[in-house]
């Protein structure tokens, strides 16, 4: 077994990206594989409550970050300075985190076996 | 070393397919191997059979098709990735009752689980784009 993080950068709804990253995620975890996720920078913006998605016509990405616990991907980190850059908290999410600083990024890093940027 | 690679941009969006290309040749050529090569998100638009540039351009598909002829590099399709942008291969085509037969040579076209596998029995994984 590998301990794979996976790194999500960028907004919600940049077209079918984060599905796909969702799609990996998914299957990782359907390999028995230890599976956490990283939020980092306009990528925090995946957990933030009340989206209204449908009103332009958009999936419920959300809705699939809510539905990992299933798959046992337990592990969400969001670094904190990504937050306080967009004036959120932790209590603007839909999911319980783990905040992490920017400081102790790369730290966080060091302990997986596979980054998959996104 | 065993590398797994990952091509996730379109031939023309940016330089992160062809710098794919020239990494895996410089590793076939310093002797690593290349478990396989997977092709998502828009990175698919390299496995289109019929893409047409001018002569003196790059030729994206063929050169894939060349290094999959020479070094039997496993070239693998996401096929999520590829029904959702067009590109279909024959077999698929056939079962949606259409006449495509999109995938350039030395392609095929898989799942996710190819991906996932490729990580796991490698000792690199590398993403491009």
């Amino acid at each position: 077994m590998k301990r794979f993080l996976f790194v999500l950068r960028k907004p919600v709804h940049s077209g079918v990206y984060v599905q796909e990253i969702l799609d990996i995620v998914l299957t990782t975890a359907a390999f028995d594989q230890s599976v956490s996720i990283l939020l980092l920078d306009d990528g925090v913006f995946h957990l933030k409550n009340n989206q209204n998605p449908d009103c332009v016509g958009m999936k419920d990405t959300a809705s699939i970050f809510k539905a990992l616990e299933i798959y046992d991907v337990n592990d969400v980190y969001v670094e904190m300075e990504s937050l306080q850059e967009r004036g959120l908290t932790c209590g603007d999410l839909c999911l319980p985190v783990d905040s992490v600083y920017r400081k102790n990024i790369a730290e966080l890093m060091k302990r997986f076996d596979v980054l998959v940027p996104g | 070393m065993k590398f797994a690679v990952q091509v996730n941009a379109s031939p023309y969006h940016s330089n992160a397919g062809h710098a794919a290309y020239r990494f895996i040749s410089a590793a076939l050529a310093a002797g690593h191997e290349i478990f396989r090569v997977f092709f998502y998100h828009d990175g698919i638009y390299h496995a289109f059979k019929y893409a047409s540039p001018p002569d003196d351009e790059l030729q994206f598909s063929s050169q894939w098709s060349d290094l999959a002829k020479c070094y039997q590099v496993d070239l693998v399709v996401c096929i999520s990735a590829a029904q959702r942008r067009g590109l279909l291969c024959s077999d698929e085509s056939k079962r949606q009752g259409k006449l495509d037969d999109d995938l350039a040579d030395g392609f095929r076209i898989s799942g996710l689980g190819q991906l996932v596998e490729a990580t796991l029995v490698s000792d690199r994984f590398v993403v491009f784009g």
